[in-house]
């Protein structure tokens, strides 16, 4: 360690990125450090790096430790935990100048394979383990452990943080309990006994997380489904969004078990592809229950002809579609914004849909209840559009709360005491002028309130019609329902900017981490945006009034075609040319390094700066 | 012309089931399809399969896909909510349904082209899964709405009305429905309704996959020499069928076969069904002896029709979930949502 005097120094501010081969155990030890650092109460950002692949392929996990409290990614690594020799050179490449490599030293390496501007940290990792175990298996497995032992020395991770996990993790399994403490302890124990310690990364124990929990997307909407009272899901196994519907299960074995019988009060089936999951979603949702599948782009893509079906017949049905690198199979393990335009409009015909826009778990769990109320009210498909960076990434993210006082909204349903009571029922009936007529769940009435659902054209009584007139009136209703959906879907979130500014930024869903910490930096050089958070589709009126109130709107999304200015432009009559596109596209979550540099060298272009006393004509975000 | 309302016309004579309801009760809209469509025979089938069952019409759903047979649900059970659906879908739009309210009687209504070309997929499935349902399909090898195009159904060698040959080899649902594990499975023919009508009962009383191949021939598009769906030729008739170029005013064909052995078996609901119209030997319990009997009678071009299998014992797919005894869909906010004090424990666990 003769180089000291370059190295990096930081605490509670820097990157480790473990470098693993997939199927090796890594996982539930990086997993460990993550939690153990959350523990001392420093937030932290992590996100697993993965191919599609099961065993053999590498795979990459980034710890962002960041007191701040910053939610994306930095870029840049100040500590490489190097355990995968088919990407050593790429990994060691990617360390910043002054950081650090740890590696397993059991084997020696040549010079060469080390740069002069990084630490290296060797541990003679599998020598430990082949002393120490006899079983192969064990050998393996426990390298990670023994791997995260030395860490915690190295960095002045409190090892009793990640004992406690430990014992939270093998609660009942004292063997393992065991054998895991003492593979952590021989890490610690070499680190201890061979460097100084801490090196000049260390993290110290803060209280910056607070209330805020860990979960991933997938497991957070899962849970909302289970309090938006989900009861049916069928769903087909696609990355990433498969996770969602294991989790609804495991959710619901622990939440929505029938006290005394422990009968399942919910249904889930594993369907033969994704033209059956949406077709039971619509006969279950049409028959009374809520239900929802949960799939991604190509997904969507193969469900087409069901949701034209369901927009015009009008059956309630909730779709969570976790976006990831398209088209065509395109990148299945990375992530993007770019199903916007196929869910929006999906299907033949003249067809929108709901959508909503979580930015986190948080919001996920949020929507997902949320979603079922819409879709019931409006009957209508709603999807909630995730990503694979939220909904597979564990997330630091508020606690997740429920108003106890708050029922399900079933919407317009009639019941038999209201046909009983002679109310005249149409189906297709605009009662209230919303546009959302009445339904009645089969087997409801005798001789009352039957009805025959079609996709063919029908008059509002539901009679099969070929009618012009007929078919007109009938899309101008679904035309007056997803004006009443305007109203009803969450609504955008503005936020002004610490000066007055003539410029503004506008984004939806994951691009949130990274946005806000590089709204920080634009501000620090001097670059102000006025911010618009979207949440859904269809876009309320705040959304043009913002627009119209900056001469220029730079749009931040997730993929290659600009989806959401599409349907800005589209849907609300603007100008394109006020809106500027920061596209970012690669299948890694977008960086706030990225959006910084973006913004600032248009904004610089745009001459974007404080119009503190220089022009008062101008007016500033009216949007609520 | 499906708006229009067939007259409702209660003769005070008419005979009334348990419940009170006439035959005129589990009627629908009048028929749009051709005169003497084997579909309208098989809708006639299951009125009065239903009306004898004394079934309430309403606590039926009636599904089906795209295509001629999948337009009968409006010509039956009026006071029954129906759905038609997409094409070669109505098995996912049921199973779906049937998820949600247990307590209904489920009756899916498709067609040749409808389940065994483009619904192949889900038509295996449902049955797989053990979908309490009865599944119907009206099956006469050819694409009647858009105009007489062979079906995945029609035999090997046998001519379209404009002449051409069929070369592709023939998809026998029945012997499908039986590999894939449904737990009743019949053939019938739309012209011999006193089989038929039982054939229904029992299906209706079946727990599980039910599923019935009903031969329904064409008569616009494949009710001629050389079609083996044709009325004729599944009667074992010679009788010549009308001229092709348009459509014959009459009363569908019904047959009455001679009766053969009779046997009993005890169905679900603690009913009997009789059967009477197969080979005395047949043994419907024995799946493997009906899969070899139905390969040996096919390769002598015999259609063989009657209960061929079923499995008093089956359970459906909701005794697979496991789920509650209520239907799902009647469950409120008590049941579903866990509340706060739940999630105070979940955040507990994420930290």
């Amino acid at each position: 360690m003769d180089n000291r005097v370059n190295s990096l120094v930081r605490v509670n501010d820097f990157v480790v990125k473990f470098a693993n081969v997939n199927g090796s155990g890594s996982a539930s030890a990086n997993g460990l450090f993550a939690r153990a650092v959350l523990r001392m109460g420093v937030p932290v950002a992590a996100r697993n790096i993965f191919p599609s692949n099961i065993q053999g392929l590498p795979t990459w996990y980034e710890v962002r430790i960041v007191e701040a409290g910053w939610r994306g990614r930095r870029g840049g690594v100040d500590l490489m935990v190097a355990m995968n020799p088919q990407t050593w050179d790429k990994d060691v490449a990617e360390i910043e100048a002054g950081g650090y490599l740890f590696y397993d030293s059991t084997k020696p390496l040549p010079p060469s394979k080390f740069r002069d501007d990084v630490i290296a940290l060797g541990v003679p990792l599998t020598a430990i383990c082949n002393e120490t175990y006899s079983d192969v298996r064990q050998r393996q497995l426990f390298k990670n452990i023994v791997y995260l032992g030395s860490l915690s020395a190295l960095l002045d991770l409190d090892p009793q943080e990640i004992e406690r996990l430990f014992a939270e993790q093998y609660r009942g399994k004292e063997a393992l309990l065991e054998s895991n403490r003492k593979a952590l302890q021989l890490g610690r124990d070499y680190a201890l006994a061979n460097f100084e310690c801490p090196i000049g990364l260390s993290i110290a124990r803060r209280d910056a997380v607070g209330e805020r929990i860990f979960i991933d997307g997938n497991s957070a909407a899962a849970l909302g489904a289970v309090y938006g009272g989900a009861t049916v899901a069928a769903w087909y196994p696609i990355t990433p969004s498969s996770s969602l519907a294991e989790s609804f299960a495991s959710w619901c074995r622990k939440l929505r078990a029938e006290p005394g019988t422990g009968k399942q009060r919910y249904a889930i089936v594993q369907a033969e592809d994704e033209l059956s999951s949406i077709g039971m979603v619509i006969g279950a949702a049409w028959n009374g229950a809520r239900a929802f599948t949960a799939t991604s782009g190509p997904g969507v893509s193969l469900m087409q002809e069901f949701l034209g079906l369901a927009y015009f017949a009008e059956i309630p049905a909730v779709l969570f579609d976790v976006q990831r690198g398209s088209p065509s199979t395109g990148m299945p393990t990375r992530t993007q914004q770019a199903d916007l335009i196929s869910c929006a409009y999906a299907s033949h015909g003249d067809t929108k849909h709901v959508l909503l826009l979580p930015e986190d778990p948080a919001e996920c769990f949020e929507f997902g209840a949320l979603a079922f109320d819409l879709a019931d009210r409006l009957q209508t498909p709603v999807f909630v559009m995730l990503d694979l960076d939220i909904g597979m990434q564990d997330w630091l993210t508020e606690p997740l709360a429920w108003d106890d006082s708050r029922r399900l909204d079933r919407g317009k349903v009639m019941t038999a005491q209201d046909l009983d009571a002679g109310r005249d029922f149409g189906r297709y009936l605009d009662v209230d002028g919303d546009g959302i007529p009445y339904r009645t769940y089969p087997g409801t009435h005798a001789v009352k309130g039957s009805y025959f659902t079609r996709g063919t054209t029908k008059d509002r009584y539901a009679r099969y019609t070929e009618e012009g007139p007929a078919y007109v009136d009938n899309m101008q209703r679904l035309q007056r329902k997803f004006e009443t959906a305007r109203s009803l879907v969450p609504k955008p979130v503005m936020t002004r900017a610490a000066q007055p500014t003539n410029a503004g930024v506008i984004w939806f869903g994951s691009t949130g981490a990274a946005m806000a910490e590089s709204l920080a930096e634009l501000e620090r050089q001097d670059v102000h945006l006025d911010r618009l958070r979207i949440r859904a589709f269809p876009f309320d009126d705040a959304i043009p009034d913002f627009v119209a109130a900056h001469d220029h709107v730079f749009v931040v999304e997730q993929n290659r075609d600009a989806q959401l200015k599409m349907l800005l432009v589209n849907e609300c009559g603007i100008d394109p040319a006020k809106l500027t596109s920061v596209l970012h596209y690669d299948g890694t979550p977008i960086t706030e390094r990225f959006i910084t540099r973006e913004i600032g060298e248009k904004a610089r272009f745009y001459n974007v700066t404080p119009l503190t006393g220089r022009r008062p004509g101008v007016r500033n975000g009216k949007a609520a | 012309m499906t708006y229009l309302a067939k007259p409702k016309l209660h003769h005070p004579g008419l005979p009334k089931n348990a419940l009170g309801y006439t035959r005129r009760d589990y009627e629908g809209a009048i028929s749009t399809l051709c005169a003497g469509c084997g579909h309208d025979s098989i809708s006639a089938a299951i009125i009065q399969a239903f009306f004898e069952l004394d079934i309430a019409p309403h606590r039926v759903a009636k599904l089906s896909g795209i295509g001629c047979s999948s337009k009968t649900p409006t010509y039956f059970l009026g006071n029954s909510h129906g759905f038609n659906s997409v094409h070669g879908r109505m098995p996912s739009v049921l199973t779906g349904a049937a998820l949600a309210n247990r307590d209904l009687i489920y009756l899916g209504v498709s067609g040749d082209g409808d389940s065994a070309s483009i619904g192949l997929g889900q038509f295996a499935h449902v049955l797989r899964r053990g979908v309490n349902m009865v599944y119907i399909v009206e099956n006469n090898g050819v694409y009647g709405l858009t105009k007489g195009q062979f079906s995945a159904t029609a035999d090997k060698g046998s001519k379209s009305k404009r002449g051409a040959v069929n070369n592709d080899e023939p998809i026998d649902l029945v012997l499908l429905a039986l590999a894939l594990g449904a737990t009743f499975v019949a053939r019938g023919f739309s012209g011999d309704k006193a089989q038929l009508v039982p054939l229904i009962r029992a299906a209706v009383a079946h727990r599980g996959a039910a599923f019935i191949d009903v031969v329904s021939p064409c008569v616009a598009f494949n009710n001629h020499p050389g079609s083996t769906k044709s009325y004729d030729y599944v009667r074992e008739h010679n009788e010549a069928v009308n001229r092709l170029d348009f459509m014959p005013d009459r009363a569908p064909i019904t047959t009455d076969y001679a009766e053969g052995s009779v046997r009993d078996v005890m169905l679900h609901d603690g009913g009997t069904v009789r059967l009477r119209k197969l080979h005395a030997e047949y043994d419907p319990s024995d799946k493997v002896g009906a899969m070899a009997y139905l390969e040996s009678r096919r390769a002598q071009g015999e259609v063989v029709t009657g209960l061929l299998y079923v499995d008093t014992e089956s359970d459906d797919m909701h005794a697979s979930l496991r789920t509650v005894d209520a239907p799902l869909n009647s469950l409120g906010d008590a049941e579903l949502v866990p509340g706060n004090a739940a999630l105070v424990a979940v955040n507990a666990s994420l930290r």
